[in-house]
């Protein structure tokens, strides 16, 4: 079978930025077209129908991109599909499907399962699942230690011919330093990432949400943003220790920024993400005690959020990952404090990346780059609009506008807090080895 | 003026004329209590329910006195003997409870914001009788009447909150109450004890106990919680008494006429000396009083006022 996407701005970082055909056989992209210049007019629409076009390669389907952005499909490496074990928050599929309705081609899914992804079992479970459900690829991350207990390494060699791409202890940090050490010298072995969830729980003590002027308003008990960037300071001396690659999930400081902003110009081999809500929402959001504003790391400050910003503008942080984090009523609709950390993001990461495009903070490839091209890198998986590669393609539309209905979320997971957003651009098409698995244009 | 509000959340949502306006009714309302017979029939067929989830004695009591000294039919549930021990959501407990056509709802509860909660949920009226470290808000209106009725006015007054601030709704309340009227408030404690950009509540801050005495006109101390030694934000309570407690010698730098308070229970020896808090300036007394007339005055006024027909 032959798709064509046709006449699409085809922005793949490293790559190619330019208007381009694209042939697709079955689930291999064979042909990249470079497109005649009286062609090129029909992007501006002032031509006749682009499915005369083409002709000569008789495409079954053609998909018509014209006036659409093109991307490598999208990847979003920190994701909570809660199956096993969790499956009213979230099922595989159903994280899946709001995975491909964002955008996302790929995802990878944290260990915080029942049981932990810390044996084979667990790995092949959700790999299975995953192509039961037949969207997204799914890449399940792996737990660094057995039960997600800090006591012993799991069998990163089982993992990984599992189909682990990384292991980490999300939700928890590895308080233990000598742990966290051999677990970066353990994975290298094996050539798996370690994500480093940065939180240094005696600090954060009881703390519900960032200290500082609204906690104290709110007599909420506060977590200062020490609590991360202390962790993330010592995983860069790690990292320096080891010489292993380390990614530091969930960057939400402004002295975490730096931190890894100066690692990396001594050379320091660390990677970092955040997710859209850091760069979207201050502690500000969390007045009236609204529980879609409870996630850790907490919503900081206005100032911490311009560092996240800047960070982003600059390279210091790799990737826009979501952290999406589905939970239903029952660990919502609580008091504050009692309330379940984390929020879902898979469908609306696209539009909230593409503000910062809109107000000038990245440009749109520097976004392609945050949402696909860095993480495939520090994945090490292949991913790309290249002649040859597996036809993984997102196609956005930047002048969609529409307002952000939770209610019509494909996640299980209504706790949001951009519900009502007014967005501008989203994710129309997705891709996944050559099969459209989600279509909206 | 009407008072129109549903329900009594925190300090912060109450304006200046409101809090006169609650102030006022409270004197009246005190009144009644010095009758021999301390019955209105005001609320007679009105329904209160306290539903306190945290141990509590005082305000309790208060609350269940000031309802039936104005002929309201008052229920009490506590954490041990309801659903709440079963599982049940405070959501759901008070949709339970809601459904029974109480009137006002008072709750005392150990998480920030419940009763917010429950406000925007219930059409009764809510009264936050304490939530977490957050609001006590008719501890300190009966603090602001207590120093009215004492000093005549609030406005002018300096007033030194001595203690553990960060733990403090009763603290927070009164930053808030003490300054929308007008007074100065100047907090003192072991810096452990000062939550981070706690001026931003319009208060000063200083760590020495001395300073926050001298010229004060009122002088508040807060209970120190021994078991606020695990958090490490005191050594022991003999160095904090040593260092913070308030004595007679302290006093000696303070205003003569300085009024002292304490929302209880006081700790003997720790953050208050016997001979102060028995002392001729002491009006702990007087604010446990006091709290009975303005907790009437609040369920007059709000079981007489607007109901939240919009509430889901």
């Amino acid at each position: 079978m032959l798709t064509l996407i046709r006449g699409g701005r085809v922005v793949d970082p490293g790559n190619l930025d330019g208007v381009r055909d694209i042939l697709i056989e079955d689930d291999k992209i064979i042909k990249i077209i470079e497109i005649e210049e009286d062609e090129k007019s029909f992007a501006s629409g002032r031509m006749g129908d682009p499915r005369e076009a083409r002709t000569e390669y008789r495409p079954d389907k053609i998909i018509n991109a014209f006036g659409k952005i093109v991307t490598p499909g999208l990847i979003d490496m920190h994701v909570h599909l809660r199956e096993p074990g969790f499956e009213y928050k979230e099922t595989i599929e159903t994280g899946c499907r709001a995975a491909v309705y964002g955008g996302f081609t790929t995802i990878c899914c944290m260990p915080n399962t029942n049981p932990v992804n810390d044996d084979r079992q667990v790995a092949n479970y959700i790999i299975s699942q995953s192509l039961r459900a037949g969207m997204a690829r799914v890449l399940p991350v792996g737990a660094i230690s057995k039960g997600l207990r800090g006591e012993s390494l799991c069998e990163y060699g089982e993992l990984k011919d599992a189909g682990v791409v990384a292991v980490s202890e999300d939700g928890l940090p590895v308080m233990d330093s000598l742990l966290m050490r051999r677990a970066l010298e353990y994975a290298k072995g094996f050539g798996l990432l370690v994500i480093s969830h940065c939180e240094d729980l005696s600090l954060a003590a009881n703390g519900v949400m960032n200290e500082g002027e609204v906690a104290t308003r709110l007599g909420l008990a506060g977590i200062p943003g020490a609590v991360e960037s202390i962790m993330v300071t010592r995983d860069i001396a790690l990292c320096e220790l080891t010489g292993v690659p380390v990614h530091i999930a969930h960057v939400s400081t402004i002295e975490s920024v730096n931190a890894i902003r100066d690692a990396k110009q001594r050379g320091v081999p660390v990677t970092a993400e955040t997710a859209p809500h850091y760069f979207s929402l201050t502690e500000e959001a969390v007045l009236e005690y609204d529980t879609h504003a409870k996630m850790n790391p907490p919503l900081r400050s206005e100032q911490d959020r311009e560092a996240i910003q800047e960070g982003l503008a600059d390279g210091t942080i790799d990737v826009i990952a979501t952290d999406h984090a589905p939970h239903s009523d029952i660990e919502k609709e609580v008091e504050f404090d009692r309330a379940a950390n984390g929020i879902i993001g898979l469908e609306t990461s696209v539009s909230l990346g593409l503000k910062l495009v809109e107000h000038g903070i990245l440009t749109l490839p520097d976004l392609v780059e945050k949402m696909s091209t860095n993480p495939s890198h520090i994945l090490g998986i292949e991913n790309g609009v290249l002649s040859g590669a597996q036809a993984d393609i997102t196609v956005i539309d930047l002048d969609r506008a529409y307002t952000v209905n939770a209610d019509n979320f494909q996640s299980k997971g209504r706790n949001t807090p951009f519900n009502g957003w007014e967005m501008k651009g989203k994710a129309v098409l997705t891709m996944v080895g050559g099969k459209v698995v989600f279509e909206d244009m | 003026m009407q008072f129109t509000k549903k329900d009594i959340l925190d300090m912060d949502s109450l304006t200046a004329d409101e809090i006169n306006l609650i102030l006022d009714t409270a004197e009246h309302m005190k009144e009644v209590s010095q009758r021999p017979i301390k019955k209105v029939p005001t609320l007679r067929g009105k329904t209160v329910v306290l539903f306190f989830y945290e141990p509590s004695t005082r305000t309790r009591v208060s609350f269940d006195i000031a309802a039936k000294r104005l002929s309201a039919d008052c229920h009490s549930i506590s954490a041990g003997t309801s659903s709440i021990v079963k599982g049940e959501t405070l959501v759901d407990t008070a949709k339970n409870l809601e459904a029974m056509n109480p009137d006002v709802i008072i709750i005392r509860h150990p998480s920030a914001g419940a009763p917010h909660m429950l406000a925007k949920k219930l059409k009764a009226s809510v009264i936050n009788a304490g939530d977490g470290m957050h609001a006590h808000p008719t501890q300190s209106l009966l603090d602001l009447m207590t120093v009215r009725e004492r000093k005549g006015r609030i406005k002018g007054q300096r007033v030194a909150i001595i203690g553990d601030i960060s733990h403090s709704r009763v603290a927070r309340s009164n930053c808030i109450g003490f300054t929308k009227m007008g007074a100065s408030v100047v907090l003192a404690g072991p810096p452990t004890m000062i939550p981070m950009a706690v001026e931003t509540l319009g208060v000063s801050v200083t760590h020495n106990i001395d300073e926050a005495i001298y010229g004060a006109d009122v002088i508040m101390v807060l209970r120190i919680q021994k078991e606020r030694q695990k958090g490490f934000l005191f050594s022991t309570e003999r160095e904090y008494s040593r260092v913070y407690g308030l004595t007679n010698e302290r006093l000696k730098n303070a205003r003569e006429d300085a009024l002292i308070m304490h929302p209880g229970p006081i700790n003997r020896g720790v953050e208050i000396s016997s001979e102060v808090a028995d002392g001729p300036y002491s009006i702990i007394l007087e604010q446990v009083t006091n709290g009975v007339a303005v907790r009437m005055a609040l369920l007059l006024l709000v079981a007489g006022g607007a109901r939240n027909v919009d509430a889901d």
